[in-house]
């Protein structure tokens, strides 16, 4: 029998996710600050709460070093600790326990534990929230050795990576946009996983590649459709997880196309655009080039509270659309 | 690990804890593994001294009644979390010195495979979930540990070690609290050796004692002379007791010393030669203890001799062991930093 597939928003394929963990694992269990009744701070994790009971789905104080610290030594005794940052800024706090106790815990015993631990990140801006609490960070944690971390960008993907996060032995650093947890998509019923490591081709095309994150990957799919109105053919990958990286995906398709866009919303310079670029002047593909490689990232700055001017901070969709055209006319 | 003994007979009520709590062949234990904490670290200090250990090491010398007297209640399977300064928790929860020694010596039979080293003992087989390079980075990952006790209801206590310059450190208050309002059954104790490197806790902490600390998150503070193993073993035993019965953690402040500096780079210009000599000859935990087991009749000389020299045998082969164990292979650089998929 068919799956049956739904549409489901962002948030709710997570906590589907989390839910089904929960049901078929005593382990799984949620740790966050206002998980609870109050359902958690973008009501990700909802009701939950009233169907596994405050055991599992735990309040924990305004502490997140403590709390990760707790999440880390739960997962190495035993548990799958599925544990959540109230906003992805708040990873500053609770830092040492994710790079210096979870990352690096396995291999400095030599093998001896496995610290099967998941965290979510609501992250981005575009919320109005201003400075502290619009980040994107992921390269701070995709910088460190000994932790996976994973970006889904659909509904469908929220849900699938979300469950091999939970299936997989070693810590897992799940960064949401927070724009995208009301976005819909067709989601399956049931289990099932998508593999941390692996590109997506959302959109295929012969004249230029863009690989996005996040949100921006459905910026890049509504420029890639303005431009093929102009008779421009475009590729859109959609990179998911940035350790580990799939190389092979990008090589493959700037091969293709020979012109490559990196689109991402975290501060553009020593982040994921640069290892994108270097990814592909390192290989094979660089000798396809036919243009410079262009990034487009969020500027050199805090996030701002003013929306015109939180907009302006990070790529737009008439941003991409302008850097895209140009690298297909060959203007730059 | 021990296992609970009442008292002999009623005229030994009024001995202390250890000697009604414990046999005398589990008292003759205790010094034998106080020994072997101390030559343990002298013959690590000599092997670095020689050159065979790369590296630095916290040296825990003057502190074997602490270690010793909160494990010596512990069962097997109940778990610690540990420190820098962490080889006698090691030897004392029951690791081998053998495979303690390979690991100083970085080669692939230690219990971290060569890639943990002094700051990063382990033995998780025998309930140690590692030592820590980061002050305070263990005493989070016990409450978690306890929190998977709880749980599982595995019935498992686990003790966080630390000394005192974690006191001032964020996760020690997050975590007692947490530890406290959840009720897990985790004992925090407390090293307190007067110093955090060269920064006394008078210098560095509010209040006058560590244990105070525990008013702030409803939890019994208990004070210990640090080098006397009976009267930490009775507080490990009362807070392993509460621990079982659901009634949450305890802080045990131990207070002890350490005769070395806090790490080889040390130049002690923040002590005088007068207060270590001073520990040293009058209140040396392994003296004290030899002497009150003379005195309660439980060894004599002749049995203080047998137990120096049964360790110096281990020690020498504990240190022959990690000589002619393999060293890793280069080809295995990045092994472990991911869970192998068979």
């Amino acid at each position: 029998m068919d799956t049956a597939v739904r549409e489901l928003s962002y948030a709710q394929a997570i906590q589907e996710a989390m839910a089904l963990a929960m049901e078929a694992d005593e382990r799984v269990f949620l740790m966050g600050e206002d998980i609870g009744v109050y359902g958690g701070a973008f009501q990700v994790t909802g009701d939950l709460v009233e169907r596994f009971g405050t055991d599992r789905v735990m309040d924990t104080p305004i502490s997140e070093l403590g709390g990760a610290g707790v999440a880390v030594g739960a997962a190495v005794t035993g548990m799958r600790p599925i544990f959540e940052f109230q906003f992805s800024d708040f990873a500053t706090l609770g830092m040492e326990q994710i790079v210096n106790q979870a990352a690096k815990m396995r291999f400095m015993l030599g093998g001896e534990v496995s610290v099967p631990l998941v965290m979510r990140f609501p992250a981005g801006s575009g919320t109005g929230a201003a400075a502290q609490h619009s980040q994107s960070l992921e390269a701070w944690l995709g910088h460190v050795p000994g932790l996976k971390v994973i970006q889904p960008a659909t509904p469908h993907d929220a849900k699938g990576l979300l469950l091999a996060a939970i299936a997989d032995p070693d810590p897992v650093m799940i960064f949401e946009h927070k724009l995208l947890y009301k976005m819909k998509g067709p989601v399956p019923e049931g289990h099932y996983t998508v593999p941390i490591g692996k590109a997506e081709i959302r959109r295929e095309g012969r004249d230029l590649t863009i690989v996005a994150t996040s949100i921006m990957v459905h910026k890049a799919l509504e420029a890639a459709e303005t431009l093929s109105g102009e008779g421009m053919d475009i590729e859109v990958i959609d990179l998911r997880s940035i350790r580990p990286i799939d190389r092979e995906t990008v090589i493959e398709s700037v091969k293709k196309t020979s012109k490559l866009l990196c689109v991402y919303e975290a501060v553009k310079t020593l982040g994921i655009g640069a290892e994108v670029s270097a990814m592909i002047a390192e290989s094979e593909a660089f000798d396809y080039l036919d243009a410079p490689i262009v990034r487009l990232g969020g500027a050199e700055m805090p996030i701002p509270y003013n929306p015109d001017l939180e907009k302006a901070t990070v790529p737009q969709v008439p941003d991409i659309v302008s850097a895209a055209r140009d690298l297909v006319k060959g203007v730059r | 690990m021990a296992i609970a003994r009442k008292a002999i007979s009623p005229e030994q009520t009024n001995l202390p804890f250890a000697y009604r709590q414990y046999s005398p062949d589990q008292l003759r234990d205790v010094l034998r593994k106080m020994y072997l904490i101390r030559r343990f670290e002298e013959g690590a200090e000599d092997s670095y001294m020689r050159g065979l250990i790369h590296g630095t090491m916290h040296l825990s010398i003057g502190q074997e009644a602490s270690a010793m007297g909160i494990c010596m209640p512990l069962h097997e399977d109940d778990q610690i979390t540990s420190t820098h300064r962490g080889h006698g928790h090691c030897i004392a929860k029951g690791a081998d010195v053998k495979r303690m020694f390979a690991e100083f010596f970085g080669k692939t039979t230690g219990y971290c495979k060569g890639r943990g080293g002094s700051m990063h003992i382990a033995d998780v087989a025998k309930g140690n979930l590692g030592a820590n390079g980061i002050v305070a980075g263990g005493i989070p990952i016990a409450v978690g540990a306890a929190l998977s006790s709880k749980r599982m209801k595995t019935g498992k206590v686990v003790v966080s070690f630390f000394g005192d310059g974690a006191n001032n450190e964020g996760a020690f208050h997050e975590a007692l609290n947490m530890a406290s309002i959840w009720k897990l059954p985790v004992i925090f104790v407390c090293e307190n050796n007067g110093y955090g490197m060269s920064t006394s806790t008078a210098r560095s902490t509010a209040v006058k004692n560590i244990a105070d600390r525990a008013a702030a998150y409803s939890m019994p503070g208990v004070i210990v002379d640090g080098n006397n193993f009976s009267e930490v073993a009775e507080a490990s035993h009362a807070a392993a007791e509460r621990a079982r019965a659901g009634e949450g953690p305890t802080l045990i402040e131990s207070k002890t010393y350490r005769y070395r500096g806090h790490s080889k780079s040390d130049r002690n210009r923040y002590r005088t030669k007068e207060e270590i000599e001073d520990w040293i000859t009058n209140r040396d935990p392994i003296l004290l203890f030899e002497t009150e087991l003379k005195e309660f009749g439980i060894i004599d000389d002749k049995g203080i001799e047998a137990v120096r020299e049964s360790v110096k045998q281990e020690i020498a082969d504990g240190i022959e062991f990690a000589k002619q164990s393999p060293a890793p292979e280069l080809s295995d650089l990045d092994r472990y930093v991911y869970t192998e998929v068979a």
